[in-house]
């Protein structure tokens, strides 16, 4: 028990249900008595100063309740970074205020200076076309070099556009520029990571109350994290106690970590909401969505990969450029360090890296951790790397890999960035992904595209990443200033069935369906009489959030930690029930018995009689059956992969059409199949459309020009193909009770290289040498490089 | 979006009255004019719906002409004129998704004349008749530019009359974002002659590439192209291709759709 729903288990998703029969309930369709709109009104220029605000004809307008403006928010604290970090001559990163609404300049396109809550949201629009603000426009400062060289500010307070310079491992540095000087071969390459608009289905949404006759405040809000919401309002932004704050997020319709981070429109509604004791809502509209949820990605990169005469791998040195945009977000110090800088090493026994970051303010929306957050920059430029390095020595570009290949018995295996990874098998991962993906058979597929008079390439790379974002001792070492760990609380009823109070938030990750199969597996019950209860810190004890792939690593070992002590403290009841000694209770498949005899009681008598202690010892058991525990890891956990694709290129207008795609991923043990298959397709979705189609563009005035579906283009079914996807291959992580690694980022990671690397590969088959293509990689930009090459 | 009141009239005369109001404006299918709104980028006080007028809709055909009511939808004409006028019908079974199929209208399309649009390409290759509530008008007049065309304020497309060609094809290359044409290109070959409409390539919006033209009449084959060139001059030039891209795309496209005319 429970064989087809416990752990391995391919359990269909629970959530769906409700998903797919139109009765979620998100925070826009939480509907309040007495409940008005609020509207913000936000700068349709890249960089200015506010001269003035003129707020008295919207004042007068129709159900207009009240209008905020910056001035409003000066006594109130910033927004800060969670994440310190220091540059390489020791000086701690500038850190300029984030305020709820921009005072005295407005410093990107979408950069909200007031807010007008009416009765309705029509009066709210209406009354913020009528607000009148003098803004003097500055040149916009959209380009990271020229950021760096002028003097023109993105915040003056600082009299610099650089946030950081940072260098990892600065100690390697010197060493690392020897190797490279004195290699036998050295691969140089610059490329783009492109900006990404994170694009969840369902926009933000905010809702703000007061009750004016206990002092208590709650925000409903779109957030992978309530917790740490609850903490940055409560501690940095609005001072209002943790006990007086109540965060709760409902269902939300994907996040990919835009919705990690605490913005001001949530302490907007709770302000208004205070003055004037109303429950007040805020709904972005799309466009407000493409300006303002924090962006991923946008680095400018140099990668130098220096290799002995026989092909091994001798130094990566790195030189990015990280666009943070105009204010810090939460965590996008650390995404372009810690999540990137520490992966530089790769698969690889390379025994030398360095990394050098620049992170620049600019007049563009902020930069944050989108999926993947930094190791797919990591993965991107290495993958990238190393496949022009063996195309320039003539290697076959996975033999070279495969050389460098760090072996299984390596492990634990201290990485040249400074992480130890825990286990993996990278040769076995790519020789399942040759079987799978049928790599024998491109030859055949290459010949018939050519018939066609088309071009076929086919694009490999391995990746791994740190994931499971924890745990506290070491992320305190590179500068979190929270600790990173997770928390449960198992509640077993009085008629035997369960609550589970998560802190890791489930917004598209299945964990109401997961979490229960852990559970139902340990304790040998039906996991349908299991609950999972998220999102709401009135309820649950505590929770980091859900990013970094970390909600079954860490809060997943949380349940873990929490039900063995249900089993310790029902183990006690049941021996008091069947009158024995507790060392002889047997606990197996929900049954305690007593060890060489018939005598047992069922999970479900143990819990009634939790509830119902009579003569009980209660000296010895406390009433009750619920236990909680904090669970904070020994170190990140590692997955890793090899991932392969077939592309075709139709030479005469450089479309490209993703044919075949593998994903083959170690993500240790696997609780459901079908949920992780579910991921990976997910994550693949998104690195396609990164490598072809995502480009966000702000012009020389810092406007948005990819402001819409219109002209951003997501990526749809048929720019996607079948996908081939096995986990067969894991390695069960060592240092956490479930074997897991993680899995919600991976495909993300590990396929804009694949997909790239497969176009050169189709390109230069054709004849015609281009060695890079920046992503995304569309139907002109193939076409004007191999115009140019020819 | 703006309050506006709406009006549902059932006879052109009623439709072409109440859009005699400066304010009023006409509504087809909304599929261009509701986002328009919404983004709060027009304000008019009425809308005057037109689907619920019987005589602009439907489809029917004579003496080798195929003749479109101004408020028939798109997925109506994909699934109608198939046997009749299969180039036409598969244009419109590749406008949008489903859902703007099923409410976006041929007169809205050619009224409006985006300058990516599909329809203009088959109305201007075909040398169709724009029918309106008071003269008709030869596709070669109604389109004036981007987002310009022969109609008069409050004016109605009633109608579309599409003279059947021998063969014909449209050739498109998505914009990767909204999947209207990057270039698209109409190729129609008449007895007398062959056209060819290019939308999406040009700042004067759909136009006759009339050297093609001159070319395919004389052979029509994709070969009879090749010492042609397009220039750049005078095409768009954004985020999804250069005008230079445009151009070379004009001419793979026409060469396509020549090679794949039916
Ligand atoms: C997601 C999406 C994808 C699309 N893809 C394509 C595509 O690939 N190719 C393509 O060609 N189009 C595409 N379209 C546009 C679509 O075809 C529209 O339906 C069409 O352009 C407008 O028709 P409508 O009936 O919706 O007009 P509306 O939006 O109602 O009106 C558009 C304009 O025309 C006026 N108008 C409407 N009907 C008439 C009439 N009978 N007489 C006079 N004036 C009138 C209106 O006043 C308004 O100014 C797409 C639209 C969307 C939303």
């Amino acid at each position: 028990m429970p064989k087809d729903g416990g752990i391995g288990a391919a359990t269909t998703r629970r959530e769906d249900v409700r998903f797919l029969t139109g009765t979620g309930k998100y925070t826009d369709d939480i509907q309040t008595h007495a409940e008005c709109a609020a509207v913000f009104a936000r700068s349709t220029v890249a960089h200015g100063i506010i001269k003035s605000i003129d707020t008295s004809a919207a004042a007068d307008m129709p159900g207009v309740l009240a209008i905020f403006t910056g001035e409003d928010f000066v006594e109130v604290g910033g927004n800060p970074a969670g994440w310190l970090i220091n540059s390489r001559d020791g000086e701690p990163m500038k850190e300029p205020k984030r305020p709820v609404l921009a005072h005295g300049k407005v410093r990107h396109v979408g950069d909200a200076y007031a807010a007008v809550i009416a009765e309705t949201v029509q009066q709210a629009r209406d009354a913020a076309e009528m607000i009148e603000a003098d803004i003097e426009e500055l040149p916009a400062i959209t380009n990271m070099k020229d950021a760096l060289a002028g003097d023109n500010f993105v915040h003056d307070e600082i009299g610099t556009n650089q946030c950081f310079d940072w260098g990892w491992i600065e100690d390697n540095r010197a060493a690392t520029d020897e190797a490279i000087k004195n290699a036998h071969h050295v691969t140089t390459l610059e490329l783009v990571n492109n900006r990404l608009v994170p694009n969840a289905m369902e926009p933000r949404s905010s809702i703000g109350s007061y009750h004016p006759g206990t002092g208590d405040y709650t925000l409903h809000t779109t957030s992978q994290n309530p917790h740490l919401t609850r903490l940055l309002i409560s501690a940095f932004v609005m001072g209002i106690p943790e006990n007086k704050l109540t965060v709760i997020a409902p269902d939300v319709g994907g996040g990919f970590g835009s919705k990690i981070y605490h913005y001001g429109e949530e302490a907007l509604v709770l302000a208004a909401a205070k003055k004037l004791g109303r429950t007040v809502k805020w709904t972005a509209d799309r466009s407000e969505a493409f300006l303002t949820d924090a962006h991923g990605r946008d680095h400018l990169t140099k990668i130098e990969l220096a290799l002995d005469k026989d092909g091994n791998f001798l130094a990566f040195r790195t030189e990015t450029h990280a666009n943070v945009g105009a204010y810090l977000s939460n965590f996008a110090t650390a995404t372009p360090t810690f999540l990137h800088g520490t992966l530089m090493a790769g698969n690889y026994t390379v025994p030398l890296v360095y990394v050098n970051v620049k992170a620049v303010f600019t007049n563009t929306a902020p930069v944050d951790a989108y999926r993947g957050a930094g190791r797919p920059e990591a993965t991107y430029s290495l993958e990238r790397v190393i496949d022009m390095a063996a195309r320039e020595i003539g290697r076959d570009p996975t033999d070279l890999r495969r050389q460098n290949f760090i072996k299984p018995d390596q492990y634990p295996y201290a990485s040249a960035a400074g992480l130890e990874y825990d286990s993996g098998n990278y040769d076995a991962l790519m020789d399942k992904m040759e079987e799978v993906s049928d790599k024998a058979g491109f030859a055949a597929r290459r010949a018939e595209s050519e018939a066609k008079g088309m071009l076929r390439g086919f694009g490999v790379n391995a990746y791994i990443e740190a994931c499971g974002i924890a745990p506290s001792n070491l992320v305190g070492i590179l500068g979190s200033r929270v600790g990173l760990y997770d928390a449960a609380t198992v509640r077993v009823n009085a008629t035997g069935n369960l609550s589970v109070m998560v802190g890791a938030h489930s917004h598209g990750q299945g964990h109401e369906t997961v979490f229960p199969q852990v559970v139902a597996e340990m304790l040998g019950i039906d996991p349908q009489s299991i609950d999972i209860v998220h999102g709401d810190t009135s309820k649950i004890p505590f929770g980091m959030g859900t990013y970094g792939s970390r909600s079954l690593a860490v809060c997943g070992s949380a349940v873990v930690r929490a039900t063995e002590k249900i089993i310790n403290k029902a183990k006690k009841i049941a021996a008091h029930m069947l009158e024995a000694a507790e060392a002889d209770i047997d606990f197996t498949d929900g049954e305690f018995s007593v060890a060489g005899t018939d005598k047992k009681v069922s999970f479900g008598e143990v819990a009634l009689k939790a509830y119902i202690p009579h003569n009980f010892p209660l000296e010895d058991i406390e009433p009750g059956l619920e236990e909680t525990a904090f669970y904070d890891p020994a170190n990140f956990t590692y997955p890793s992969g090899a991932y392969c694709c077939e592309v075709e290129i139709d030479p005469e207008t450089g479309k490209v059409r993703v044919d075949r795609m593998t994903a083959v991923d170690d993500f240790g043990n696997v609780i459901n199949p079908m949920v992780v298959t579910g991921q990976v397709h997910g994550g693949l979705g998104q690195g396609i459309g990164q490598a072809l189609l995502e480009n966000t563009t702000y012009d020389e005035n810092g406007q948005l020009l990819s402001a819409s579906y219109m002209d951003y283009a997501m990526p749809r079914a048929d720019d996607v193909p079948y996908y081939i996807v096995d986990h067969s291959q894991g390695n069960a992580c060592t240092h956490n009770p479930l074997g897991v690694k993680g899995c919600g980022e991976a495909g993300a990671i590990g396929s804009p290289p694949t997909v790239v690397n497969a176009v050169i590969d189709a390109i230069q088959s054709g004849g015609i040498n281009v060695t890079h293509i920046d992503m995304p990689v569309s139907p002109h930009r193939v076409w004007a490089a191999m115009n140019n090459a020819k | 979006m703006y309050a506006f009141d709406i009006e549902r009239p059932a006879t052109v005369a009623d439709a072409v009255a109440a859009l005699a109001n400066e304010d009023a404006q006409a509504l087809g299918g909304g599929q261009t004019l509701i986002p328009t709104l919404k983004a709060r980028l027009a304000s008019p006080e009425k809308l005057i719906s037109l689907t619920g007028i019987a005589e602009m809709q439907g489809i029917s055909s004579q003496d080798g002409t195929l003749r479109i009511g101004g408020g028939t939808n798109h997925a109506t004409v994909a699934s109608e004129t198939g046997a009749i006028y299969p180039a036409l019908a598969e244009l419109a079974s590749h406008i949008g998704d489903p859902a703007v199929r099923n409410r976006g209208t041929i007169g809205g399309s050619i009224a409006n004349n985006d300058p990516a649009a599909c329809y203009p390409a088959a109305a201007l290759a075909s040398g169709a008749t724009i029918t309106t509530n008071n003269r008709d008008i030869a596709a070669d007049d109604y389109f004036q530019g981007m987002f310009t065309t022969a109609l008069d304020e409050g004016e109605i497309v009633t109608a579309v009359t599409f003279p059947i060609p021998e063969k014909a094809h449209y050739e498109k290359f998505v914009q990767p974002a909204s999947r209207f044409a990057l270039v698209g290109v109409y190729v129609a070959k008449f007895a007398d002659g062959v056209r060819v409409a290019v939308t999406g390539a040009s700042n004067e919006g759909v136009h006759r590439w009339t050297e093609a033209e001159d070319a395919l009449s004389a052979n029509f084959s994709a070969d009879a192209l090749a010492d042609l060139t397009v220039s750049a001059d005078d095409l768009i030039s954004d985020l999804h291709g250069s005008a230079e891209y445009r151009a070379h795309l004009v001419k793979v496209m026409t060469g396509r759709a020549v090679s794949k005319a039916k």
